[in-house]
């Protein structure tokens, strides 16, 4: 076996890959054929709002592998993902919103809000925001930087713990109050939406939305092998030794900061990927997505999965996210009792998430 | 709300007036001011205001309020409710003439008829009346009442009255044609403490192309000084009501996180669910508020004295409940009863909001709560704020009490240093533990109770105060009451200050920076404990 | 901020973590000596942890640390492996190397091996992931990204393997062990680490007799090519062991010398019967 053929050996068995071909499989052929090309009675006709849904929900499933990366793996629990998932969508957003073009209501090169406020001209920091490679830029640089500067105060000060869990909501909540103002640039609490086209696609087509939802799709599988990767390799293995005995790793030789930043900031990248995905497929991004609730949430997607366990993310993300479209269109009053109750009875009763249930022999080691 | 009061009860009692006795107004000038032209009306009612008849003022009353009508352009008739009355004599008029019209009042007239009220209240007997019309008088004063002013105060006795009428006759004098005049009135300004005042004497100072609005440079220069001097005093003004706003901020933060020092400072148990047991205190407060309303309403003013105990044992309450039934089993877990407690809090969330709706329900303050001190013209300390800074300090000096000097203290105090050993010398942890979450989370209701009586009872209440509370403890240093103390009042300070200096947005977010950045440099808060056990 | 957190290089992916880049690999032993503590104090709100400490340790000795309670034995230790930074005197790694200026992990990373009271491994790694966590190597982020075990590396795991009798368990999750194993596969760790010194506190506690006897063992074989310092309660077992012991008390030396000549000593007869 070569390098190439120990690393795939590593990562996953031979039924693991198997099984990750199938899901390919499945998200660009069968999803794409099922919604586009068979007509809308047919039996195994996808329709566009699973497809709309479905797609939310694996970049939910991309966060939550994020998320599972500090907290289940590093024990780091963040409680402001939200904030780089949603940097990530401002970035995508920004140039969205200068595809409008003159399609907006003013009719002016500038977006609706900007023209409300009276502004003439486009701040500093949209510039260049109309290239599209700038843009996928900005949705890497920004969360990460971000996370980094954070990340090597917080960390090398030491906080840990419940401090950093607070800090870090601390830090969206900030956010959410700066992204709230009209001044800042980013259309306050309306935020972005009404956009047109990406690409110079239209947005709102069937074509193009099957496009966004296929590279979702791949983001979500590369994500996965990439967090795979990280896990399975010597630096995973010092992740969860930190997480579990972060004096010994220390009197081991290892500088645990650099370690955290390390994965903290590969964990906020994923996530601001994750915003740029989600944007274009919901057509909206607002300050709301930055609110505490919101990231504590996805804490709650990776508790149900199953910390410490990839694919248990990716279920998490999708369990907690079906149950929650359904019940918040069948009964939207129980919907809080309902998330509420997952909180305390997956604390109390299922710390190994479902993946612990499914698996009930599994060792402890991933 | 004070002079809105007054403004009310003077109506109640005007109204009574026309119905009863009668009047005698001049019928031409009555005419005038309902059907003149604009001069005239303006006039007219100078002269009525200079008559000093007791149906003047609910005729202009009237006339504010829509409801005077002239019949065949001749007789003028105050219509309410189908009741009709003659403006000028004040009798009935039964039946009412068929050919009505409403008397136009145009923005001019309604600015000098609202102006003339304040004029006439300034006989009244009332002290309390006649000080809240010059106050109202000192926001803005018309030539054409001059000389009602110079009357009144003629008449006036109050010294601080007598200052106000003073002051207000030199702000209209300033625009007098007689130097000497003007000279005396901005001299007699310079004891202002009224921010008009400042644009007043900015004014006279402008300068337009080369001409001076005042002519005259003795009186410039005097303005000048009286400026400074009226400048000082409002800048002495604002810093006294940061200052005041700063410490009641601090004390509804502290009062946030008192509870919150227990539970987490102490215990060590990190309750996302503290902004909801808050919350819970609120609508406690809020259905003794209703209790009272509907089955005591002669004690309604006292419903608080009951307010009080009912929300600390009910939020009290819950918290022993969340304690028995989740949180015990989490010690020793931060993060999972980080994540189970924001569980708890979304399900308190949704109960109160499937309970009571999702807008915010009213709680009262009772009537003796309205109004406040004043000290200058524009620091003014509201009642209801007073009440809470020194309700937070009552409550700090019973957690205080509570935790130093009774026996449950002690306990708790033992278990946060070392729960293996204060459990083999016989201190029932588990007792210990759910009494001190009930303490912590009845503190919370305390703080529900006070903040109802301040802004908005409504679900998400306790979502607005969460991150502040945990701010204030993280800062203060955990398991430090002195440190909660000085975080709260420090961080209510810090964040009027910079409010007034860049708008309250920024100023949250410079607060929250700050403490990101101040907690890199002390993690333990500005309390630390040292040596062996700090990071254990 | 201060200037060294300004020059603190934390760029994790690109230059030198500053652990594997601050020392050259030689320790000056020209003087014998390996470990100079000199008039340290350390003081916790008041109290005097340690006060004017003076202790010298060998090259390759192996030497014991006794006294009462309360005596500094861990602390000085905090102080020797940088968690605690002494308010007053002086700790030199060697010659030349002033243990006060460097970091908890740039210590370790120097040699100096420290085995904690209470055992702590990764209790969700195995025997040999462990010890692979602990081996002497690159400890960068990206090192440890691409990091692969090459045969020499197998080896080593194998022989520290079979040194702290844990051979037969090297797949086990460290968790599942027993205290006494866990006591090993740590002074195994350390090992791994091919430290100058190791610092042993209280190896023994909790052990069957049988298990301590391995260990004393264990401590005489790592004399010699290691300085070891073994802090410990356990009387007959630093008789067993011991060629040098010093006597802590009240936070300074109060005796030194070989075991029989400290439990002749009337102070130390009286600090210990006087308790």
């Amino acid at each position: 076996m070569g390098p190439l053929g120990a690393t795939i050996s590593r990562l996953y068995g031979r039924r693991g890959w198997i099984a990750l071909a199938a899901c390919a499989l499945i998200l660009f052929v069968a999803f794409p054929l099922a919604n586009l090309a068979l007509p809308q009675g047919s039996l195994f006709h996808v329709s566009d709002y699973s497809v709309a849904l479905i797609g939310k929900i694996m970049c939910y499933a991309i966060v939550a592998l994020a998320m599972d990366l500090v907290w289940g793996y590093t024990g780091i629990l963040s409680l402001g993902h939200g904030l780089f998932f949603a940097l990530g969508g401002y970035a995508m957003g920004m140039y969205l919103m200068r595809m409008i073009g003159r399609e907006g209501q003013y009719q002016s090169e500038l977006p609706d809000f900007m023209v409300f406020l009276n502004w003439k001209e486009y701040p500093w920091y949209w510039s260049f925001t109309d290239h599209f490679w700038y843009a996928a830029l900005l949705v890497v640089l920004v969360p990460g930087l971000l996370a980094f500067v954070f990340g090597f105060f917080a960390f090398r000060s030491r906080i840990k713990g419940v401090y950093f869990s607070i800090i870090t909501q601390a830090l969206t909540f900030a956010f959410m109050l700066l992204f709230f103002r009209n001044d800042t640039g980013f259309g306050g609490n309306n935020g972005f939406t009404d956009f047109k086209r990406i690409l110079g696609f239209h947005i709102a087509t069937a074509e193009t939305r099957m496009a966004l939802f296929v590279a979702t799709g791949a983001v979500l599988l590369l994500t996965l092998l990439a967090a795979r990767a990280i896990v399975a390799s010597k630096l995973g293995r010092v992740l969860t030794a930190i997480r579990d005995a972060e004096s010994r790793v220390m009197f081991c030789g290892y500088n645990p900061v650099h370690y955290k930043l390390f994965i903290w900031t590969v964990s906020a990248v994923i996530c601001g990927i994750a915003g740029a995905l989600y944007v274009p497929q919901v057509g909206i991004i607002n300050p709301s997505e930055m609110s505490p609730a919101n990231s504590i949430e996805i804490a709650i997607w990776v508790a149900v999965g199953g910390r410490g366990s990839l694919v248990g993310a990716i279920l998490g993300a999708g369990l907690v996210n079906g149950a929650k479209s359904l019940l918040t269109v069948a009964f939207p009053e129980y919907w809080l009792f309902f998330l509420g109750l997952l909180f305390i009875l997956v604390t109390l009763f299922l710390p190994q998430g479902v993946i612990g249930l499914l698996k009930p022999s599994r060792a402890k080691r991933t | 709300m004070f002079l809105k009061k007054i403004a009310q009860a003077l109506g109640l009692a005007a109204f009574l007036c026309c119905t009863q006795a009668a009047w005698a107004l001049p019928a031409d000038l009555v005419l005038a001011v309902a059907a003149g032209d604009s001069d005239e009306q303006v006039a007219a009612v100078g002269k009525l205001v200079a008559s000093g008849d007791a149906g003047v003022d609910a005729y202009f009353q009237a006339l504010l309020e829509g409801v005077v009508q002239v019949a065949g352009g001749r007789r003028v008739l105050i219509v309410k409710d189908t009741q009709g009355i003659d403006a000028a004599s004040g009798e009935k008029v039964d039946p009412l003439p068929a050919d009505l019209e409403d008397a136009i009042v145009n923005n001019r007239l309604r600015g000098t008829l609202e102006g003339a009220r304040s004029a006439l209240k300034l006989s009244s007997p009332d002290r309390a009346l006649r000080l809240a019309a010059v106050k109202s008088l000192e926001d803005g004063a018309r030539e054409e009442m001059l000389p009602l002013i110079a009357t009144a105060l003629a008449r006036e006795t109050d010294p601080q009255i007598r200052q106000s009428l003073t002051l207000v006759q030199a702000g209209i004098q300033l625009k007098s044609a007689d130097a000497a005049l003007r000279l005396a009135a901005v001299k007699a300004l310079a004891q202002s403490d009224n921010p008009n005042t400042k644009m007043l004497l900015l004014g006279r100072l402008e300068k337009k192309g080369e001409v001076y609005a005042e002519p005259d440079a003795a009186v410039r220069d005097a303005a000048q000084a009286t400026l400074k001097a009226v400048q000082a005093r409002l800048s002495t003004a604002d810093r006294i009501n940061q200052v005041f706003t700063g410490v009641s901020l601090g004390s509804i933060l502290l009062l946030a996180a008192l509870g919150l020092a227990i539970t987490y400072g102490l215990m060590g148990v990190i309750n996302m669910a503290h902004g909801e047991l808050i919350m819970v205190g609120a609508y406690g407060t809020y259905l003794v508020q209703n209790l009272f309303r509907a089955q005591l309403p002669a004690l309604f003013d006292w419903y608080l004295l009951a307010a009080v105990p009912a929300a600390f044992f009910a939020s009290a309450l819950v918290g022993i409940l969340l304690e028995r039934s989740v949180i015990r089993f989490l010690y020793g877990r931060p993060l999972e009863t980080l994540l189970a407690t924001w569980g708890i809090s979304l399900i308190l969330i949704q109960s109160v909001r499937t309970l009571y709706g999702a807008q915010n329900v009213q709680v009262e303050n009772p009537v003796w709560m309205s109004g406040g001190v004043e000290l200058m013209a524009n620091v003014v300390f509201p009642w209801n704020r007073v009440l809470i800074i020194g309700f937070a300090a009552a409550v700090l000096l019973l957690v205080w009490f509570v935790l130093t000097r009774t026996r449950l203290g002690l306990f708790v105090r033992a278990v946060t240093q070392n729960r293996g050993m204060a459990s083999c010398v016989g201190v029932p942890t588990a007792r210990v533990d759910t009494l001190a979450f009930g303490l912590g989370s009845g503190i919370a209701g305390l703080a529900g109770c006070a903040l109802s009586q301040i802004g908005n009872v409504g679900p998400d209440l306790g979502q607005t105060y969460i991150v502040d509370s945990f701010m204030v403890v993280v800062l203060g240093g955990v398991g430090q009451l002195a440190g909660t103390v000085y975080a709260a009042l420090g961080l209510g300070m810090a964040n009027k200050f910079l409010e007034a200096w860049s708008g309250a947005v920024l100023a949250k977010i410079a607060i929250l920076a700050f403490i990101i950045v101040f907690i890199q440099k002390r993690p333990q808060g500005l309390f630390a404990l040292k040596g062996r056990m700090a990071d254990s | 901020m201060n200037a060294a957190a300004i020059n603190d290089p934390d760029s994790f992916g690109g230059g030198a973590a500053a652990g594997a880049r601050v020392l050259a690999p030689g320790i000056d032993v020209s003087h014998k000596t390996i470990l100079y503590l000199e008039d340290i104090s350390v003081s916790f709100d008041g109290f005097k942890a340690l006060n004017k400490l003076s202790l010298d340790i060998d090259n390759g000795e192996l030497r014991c640390i006794i006294g009462p309670n309360g005596a500094g034995k861990t602390t000085m230790m905090d102080v020797i492996t940088g968690k605690t930074r002494p308010d007053s005197g002086s700790v030199f790694f060697g010659q030349t190397i002033d243990l006060a200026k460097l970091t908890e992990a740039e210590i370790a990373h120097a040699g100096i091996g420290r085995k904690f009271q209470k055992p702590t491994v990764f209790e969700q790694h195995s025997v040999f992931e462990n010890l692979e966590l602990a081996m002497k190597t690159d400890k960068r982020v990206r090192a440890s990204l691409t990091a692969r075990l090459d045969s020499a590396q197998h080896d080593r795991i194998a022989d520290t393997l079979r040194l702290i009798h844990l051979a037969g368990v090297a797949g086990r999750d460290a968790g599942l062990l027993s205290h006494g194993q866990k006591q090993w596969l740590e002074i195994g760790m350390l090992l791994m680490q091919e430290p100058r010194v190791l610092l042993l506190d209280e190896p023994v506690a909790g052990m069957t007799d049988e298990e301590t006897e391995r260990t004393g063992e264990l401590c005489r074989t790592l004399a010699g090519k290691h300085s070891v310092v073994v802090v410990e309660h356990d009387m007959d077992f630093v008789a067993g062991i011991a060629n040098k012991v010093t006597v802590l008390h009240e936070g300074s030396v109060l005796a030194e010398g070989s075991m029989g000549e400290v439990q002749n000593d009337a102070r130390v007869i009286e600090v210990y019967l006087g308790r």
